[in-house]
């Protein structure tokens, strides 16, 4: 995680960055979702965005070369949101395979019924 | 806070807010900002006592030597007060 002079693999200032990508794009509804998770879960006190940063830097540099963005975000969501106690493994599995069970597309899985 | 500052070259493991390119690095506080809670232990949940904020102001030269293509341009960094020391 740290080499022996403390520098994470996040801690890239002054590193060369190669070519910076300019294509705009829109974000799907489920990255929309993500971020308004954020909000409401820092609204409520659970976390600040400093717990979100610091999920993200010890998910490591092999989640940030293989998922999108908003896969990180809602994976260090998650973290905060089971070490605040806010829900348990038990309910988040219960809750996951109940919503897998309403169809195989989003918008079939979206539909709380 | 004087207003010379050299930032610590602590080197600890976990969510750490000051880059370490300015580890070691001297520069000027060019103003006072906060008292914000301390990140580095909102980063965990915990309870974070208020701590002031300087913005430090670092020449281009000091920090990156014989690389700094323009040697007397200024950075701005904003950093926590436990990470400075005075010169």
């Amino acid at each position: 995680m740290s080499g022996l002079d403390g520098k994470r693999w996040h801690d890239m200032g002054g590193a060369l960055a190669g070519p910076i990508p300019q294509d705009d794009h829109d974000f799907a509804l489920w990255e929309k979702r993500v971020d308004a998770l954020m909000i409401l879960a820092s609204g409520a006190g659970h976390f600040t965005v400093d717990g979100l940063r610091r999920a993200l830097e010890d998910m490591g540099e092999t989640a940030f070369e293989t998922m999108s963005y908003y896969e990180r975000w809602v994976a260090a969501i998650n973290q905060n949101l089971l070490e605040q106690g806010v829900y348990s493994i038990a309910e988040l599995g219960e809750k996951m395979e109940a919503v897998q069970a309403r169809g195989d597309t989003y918008g079939e899985a979206s539909n709380a019924g | 806070m004087p207003d010379r500052v050299r930032v610590r070259t602590w080197a600890p493991p976990g969510h750490v807010r000051t880059p370490s390119y300015l580890r070691g690095k001297v520069g000027e506080i060019e103003r006072t900002l906060g008292p914000f809670g301390n990140p580095e232990k909102l980063a965990y949940g915990l309870r974070a006592e208020p701590l002031a904020l300087y913005r430090v102001r670092f020449r281009m030269g000091d920090v990156w030597g014989a690389d700094a293509e323009r040697p007397d341009d200024m950075l701005e960094a904003e950093i926590y007060a436990h990470w400075l020391e005075p010169v």
